[in-house]
């Protein structure tokens, strides 16, 4: 056996090591020590996303491993480091959350529940066997659910737990009997050898495995949260503790949207992708049009971002249905600009509720009298979300946009107009909360001054710079475009 | 030349005007002010140093060696590229007149700006609310005239025509409280806005047929060598591309015509012709200083200078050139007539300007290169040079008037010369040169250009020589009641009118000493249609001379009869013609007309239509998509229902659809 292929697997080695180490000081260090496991996590974290940054052994071509298992390059380093920029924001913003009374004695198990997951979507990312891919997307599923749970003393909490393992499970199902339609047709786990088999799978196995194929884009959907696998987004974003929620919509979503890009294009890409492409045009359709549609009505801010981040996972669709390399790079960059902006949300909502408990639209009204930096932070986070120019989500969308239309069928100028009437439908309600932020006159503030922590804020800058800077800065969409080896 | 001096004469207005406009709130009002002067001040040095440089340096680049001046371009960046051809550049370019010009603004803005330090203030030393405010839009506005008068191409002249424009409202709109001056402000915008359209389709036309906005490819025809002296045989360049392109005529014009006459609207509208006049009489709205910067020495001629730059493209085509003398001639008259009736004295002014950019026009009009070498143009450019500063003068003086009586009617002042003694007699220098007295400036301009109208017939000669009798006339009815009539009656509660403070007094003396002394510049050796420079003596007609002398005198004895003393033949007069008096005092209406076309007409007949198919159909179309996304997402708040069984189902009819119809659909 070649030892040196473990070397491809840098990062998901170096991730392991790290959890180990916050396993074990979790579990044997003294009381003190517990004390610096948030710290010690986010410094540990923080030195991993550098070393994701440095080139080790493999150069710029795709490696493979485990007779094919497993696969790198540099996209999928790329997209990896993006995510872990977004998994070190969210660890910034929890600390203060996990230091209140209630979560303090068992805050090492959210960091490594965490860090687990994370390694799951590493697995989801980089398998090249569907196995590997079950394996990472359990992984990435799981631990999830009991870190919804984590506010033990909510009931909402609970809800929100029972609800998201019970579909998890029935999706986990769907997908499971999908993939065993296409095993049995092809003979194979391998996405080489299925995307070869199909070639040779006789005509009368086409509505088979157009149905294999449906259930493994649910199971992914359901991850994505597309209509109408997404019923379960809106109690558990809502029910869940706020920095669980970033992290389902910003990381868990992100990941699940680069592996639906490799499954998609690489073992269903070749044979049928009309079909495919198909599906994912009306379920693009249904998941902007109905996450929308929902969101107008949405008087609770975290519901209100839950039915937002379902309508933006429809845009990061559109970099698939494309299926060119502009596409995968739109999408890596839609998903970094996303994590800035709805973490910049995140951010400002999880402060608020931290110092005051408050999470509805109305209980913002006047917020820029009282707390002018979170409102300027949150209306940011609006206009990227909305696709203002100049902030970044302007250009995201742009990129996508563009992408999408290089495909260059009428069906995607359809489609792509339906996206953008639906943006000005977003840029309703993303600016009511602007509007009830800096035009609402109340008489008495229901959010009173206050100082957010210091992590949070150093979250929230770091968002902001995100937005403002990725709005003005054009070569980073250019370095994607260039590492997706297509 | 360098290019250092020249960019920084624009450079500084524009830094003070966003300096004072983005800093001025932090600062002073005393600070703002000096801080103000002395960046125009500085530019005016500059400004002066430039036009001396071009004029008596004698250096290959401005005069050749014939002694012709020469049209030289400092600098010239490329600030548009759409493609190869069509290049939009900004740059500064040097030729008598635009040196001239410089001098002009410089001086008239550096005078303004002194002036407003006394001016913008009541008698108490307080100083006006937005003091600062003045200061940075007199800067915009420096910045953008002289943008205007040194601009390379027609289309750099154009953007800066514009920028003068808005600054013209913004200071007009000076007192946003008074609805009087916003709606001045307003009409002003609008109505030189409106001439503007015409200017911009002339500039279309004439840059689709000759291929370039630059005013050096346009006029100066023998390009290789870079010299200003137009040669009418290679002329024919321009004419050719007219002549051969197959164009067609319109109405009776050739296109080169139409051009013409599209661009001279937009100086009609900016230099207040007859029919788009009607906006300067309410421009008075703003500041004194104001009116006197704008409205009578610098923005207002920007529609003589935009016909004398483009002059030699003019004597192309001589319809355009009758119609600008036949609109000049009768805007002259007609404001003459006006001015005559008119109390407020301020627009006695207004009207009286008018009535002088007529002048100028006319000798534009008139000029012809075969007549005393292009007379009309010398005289048109020496007029516009003292006109400004007379007229600035008398500006100013009303203003120190207005300021120390506290009204704009002079049935309120009278009698005030042994009040106001320096105020009287800089007022009394600028009327005298106005009227066409020797030695005052206005003598020998106002004295070309009825030479030049001379030559081209007796009908304009006659005829502006009655209307240069008027303007002494009205001129010396303003000086004798304001000055003479009766014994000045201070008002309950006021005090003694008296000379106001040195920042505006100064400037009143330094241009009553301009204006005595500008009628002796030798200015036929400066400024020349051609840049071929003349013996401006040897085109003096002393038979002229005298005639208007004797008019300007004849003129002034009865204004001297009528108004020295309280007397009743000023109601004689008036009741013996009072139709007469009544059209000229309600300046024949044309208000009234223009009220009832855009009211009655263009409000009711295009207007609500259009309102209406706004409101109905296409608020109508929004609010109704609006509507329909409402409902729509009432209408699914049900699939929400919080229940997991229902979740599960949706998600398992969602998977089977997907694939089945899928499937459906592909086989």
């Amino acid at each position: 056996m070649d030892y040196s292929q473990f070397l491809a697997m840098k990062q998901e080695i170096s991730l392991l090591v790290l959890f180990l180490l916050v396993f074990l000081s979790d579990t044997f260090a003294s009381n003190r020590g517990c004390k610096t496991i948030g710290g010690l996590t986010c410094v540990l974290f923080g030195l991993f996303t550098l070393w994701g940054f440095c080139p080790v052994v493999i150069g710029s071509d795709t490696v493979t491993a485990f007779e094919g298992m497993y696969e790198t390059s540099p996209a999928i380093v790329a997209i990896k480091n993006i995510l872990n920029v977004g998994v070190l924001i969210v660890l910034i913003q929890s600390l203060k959350w996990t230091a209140s009374e209630n979560q303090v004695i068992r805050r090492g198990e959210f960091y490594e529940l965490l860090l687990l997951t994370l390694f799951g979507m590493y697995l989801m990312m980089s398998g090249r066997h569907f196995l590997v891919f079950v394996i990472g997307l359990e992984c990435a599923s799981l631990p999830l659910a009991a870190m919804v749970a984590f506010n033990k003393h909510r009931y909402e909490s609970h809800e929100a737990a029972a609800k998201y393992i019970l579909t998890a499970v029935f999706s986990s199902a769907v997908l499971l009997m999908g993939l065993s339609f296409v095993y049995g047709l092809t003979g194979s786990l391998y996405y080489g050898h299925i995307a070869d088999s199909m070639f040779s799978a006789s005509t009368s196995n086409i509505v088979m495995l157009v149905v294999a194929l449906a259930f493994v884009i649910s199971g992914l959907g359901f991850k994505l949260s597309l209509v109408p696998f997404h019923l379960w987004t809106a109690d558990v974003y809502q029910g869940a503790p706020t920095s669980v929620t970033s992290y389902l919509s910003v990381i868990s979503k992100g990941s699940a949207a680069f592996a639906f890009l490799v499954i998609l294009w690489q073992v269903f890409g070749q044979v049928y992708s009309e079909a495919w492409e198909w599906m994912l045009y009306a379920l693009i359709i249904l998941t902007i049009t109905i996450g929308n549609l929902f969101a107008i009505r949405q008087q609770n801010l975290k519901r209100f971002l839950a039915f937002s981040s379902i309508s933006q996972a429809g845009y990061i669709m559109l970099g698939i249905i494309g299926d060119n390399a502009m596409g995968e790079a739109a999408l890596m960059f839609y998903i970094l600009v996303y994590i800035f902006s709805n973490l910049a949300a995140f951010g400002v909502i999880g402060a608020i509720e931290n110092n005051c408990g408050k999470v509805s639209m109305t209980d913002y009204n006047g917020l820029y009298k009282t707390n002018p930096r979170l409102a300027v932070t949150m209306m940011l986070a609006m206009f990227s979300l909305a696709g203002i120019p100049p902030f970044a989500g302007f250009f995201s969308k742009f990129f996508i946009f563009t992408s999408a239309i290089n495909q260059g069928s009428v069906a995607i100028y359809v489609l792509v107009l339906i996206a953008l009437i639906n943006t000005i439908i977003s840029l309703y309600y993303y600016l009511l909360v602007v509007k009830a932020m800096f035009i609402k006159e109340e008489d008495e503030f229901t959010v009173a001054p206050f100082r957010s922590a210091l992590t949070e804020r150093i979250g929230m800058w770091v968002c902001v710079a995100g937005i403002l800077g990725l709005g003005l800065v054009s070569w980073f969409y250019d370095s994607l475009l260039s590492v997706v080896g297509f | 030349m360098e290019a250092t001096i020249p960019v920084l004469i624009l450079a500084i207005p524009l830094f003070m005007f966003l300096f004072l406009g983005l800093l001025g709130k932090f600062m002073s009002h005393k600070m703002a002010g000096i801080l103000g002067t002395a960046g125009m001040g500085v530019t005016l040095l500059l400004a002066y140093f430039t036009a001396y440089v071009y004029f008596f340096s004698g250096t290959p680049e401005f005069v050749d060696a014939a002694g012709n001046r020469l049209q030289f371009v400092v600098f010239n960046v490329d600030w548009l590229q759409f493609y190869e051809n069509l290049v939009i550049r900004l740059g500064f370019l040097l030729d008598p007149i635009s040196a001239m010009m410089l001098v002009v603004i410089t001086t008239i803005s550096f005078m303004v700006h002194l002036y407003s330090n006394g001016y913008m203030r009541d008698h108490h030393g307080v100083y006006e609310h937005g003091f600062q405010r003045i200061y940075a839009f007199l800067a915009l506005f420096s910045f953008s005239m002289l943008g205007l008068v040194v601009a390379t191409n027609i289309f750099q002249m154009y953007i800066f025509w514009e920028l003068v424009g808005a600054s013209s409202y913004l200071l007009i709109g000076f007192y946003y409280v008074k609805p009087s001056a916003v709606s001045a402000s307003k009409k002003a915008f609008i109505v030189t806005r409106f001439a503007d359209l015409g200017f911009l389709i002339g500039i279309l036309i004439l840059s689709y047929y000759t291929g370039t906005f630059s005013f050096t490819d346009l006029t100066s025809v023998n390009v290789a060598t870079d010299t200003f002296a137009v040669n009418l045989g290679t002329a024919d360049h321009i004419k050719n591309i007219f002549a051969n392109s197959a164009v067609p005529v319109f109405m009776g014009g050739s296109v080169l015509t139409w051009a013409l006459v599209l661009i001279f609207m937009g100086g009609m509208g900016k230099s207040a012709m007859l029919p788009l006049h009607i906006w300067l009489p309410d421009a008075m709205e703003g500041p004194t200083p104001v009116s006197a910067l704008i409205h009578a020495a610098t923005m207002v001629v920007a529609g003589v200078y935009l016909v004398a730059r483009l002059f030699p493209l003019y004597l192309m085509e001589t319809t355009a050139l009758e119609i600008i003398t036949v609109v000049g001639a009768v805007t002259a008259l007609y404001a003459a007539m006006v001015a005559c009736t008119q109390l407020d004295i301020k627009r006695v002014l207004a009207f009286s300007t008018i009535s002088q950019i007529a002048f100028m026009m006319v000798s534009l009009g008139v000029a012809r290169p075969e007549f005393h070498e292009g007379l009309g143009y010398m005289a048109s450019m020496f007029h516009l040079f003292t006109h400004a500063m007379f007229k600035a003068l008398l500006f100013l003086c009303a203003g120190a008037i207005i300021h120390a009586v506290g009204s704009n009617d002079y049935t309120s002042m009278h009698g005030l010369r042994k009040h106001m003694p320096v105020t009287h007699i800089t007022f009394l220098i600028g009327c005298l040169a106005i009227a066409g007295i020797i030695p005052f400036s206005g003598f020998f301009s106002k004295d070309e250009i009825l030479s030049s109208c001379l030559g081209h017939g007796w009908v304009p000669y006659v005829w502006m020589s009655f209307v240069a009798g008027l303007t002494a006339f009205y001129m010396f009815r303003l000086y004798f009641l304001i000055f003479w009539w009766k014994e000045h009656k201070v008002p309950q509660g006021h005090h003694q009118p008296h000379d106001q403070a040195w920042p505006m007094t100064v400037p009143l003396v330094i241009l009553a000493a301009i204006t005595c002394v500008a009628g002796f510049i030798p200015f036929g050796k400066l400024v020349s249609w051609d840049g071929v420079s003349y013996d401006f003596m040897a085109h003096f007609d002393w038979s002229v001379a005298s005639v208007s002398l004797l008019v300007a005198v004849v003129a002034i004895l009865i204004a001297m009869k009528m108004y020295m003393k309280e007397n009743p033949l000023p109601e004689k007069m008036r009741n013996a013609l009072p139709a007469l008096w009544t059209w000229c005092y309600h300046r024949f209406y044309w208000d009234e007309l223009y009220m009832f076309i855009t009211h009655k007409i263009i409000f009711n007949g295009i207007c609500r239509p259009i309102a209406w198919f706004d409101r109905h159909i296409i608020d109508g179309t929004m609010d109704g998509f609006a509507y329909v996304t409402n409902k729509a997402s009432y209408a699914i708040r049900g699939l929400q229902s919080g229940k997991i069984q229902m979740y599960v189902w949706v998600y398992l009819i969602g998977v089977l659809l997907l694939g089945l119809v899928t499937a459906i659909c592909l086989l």
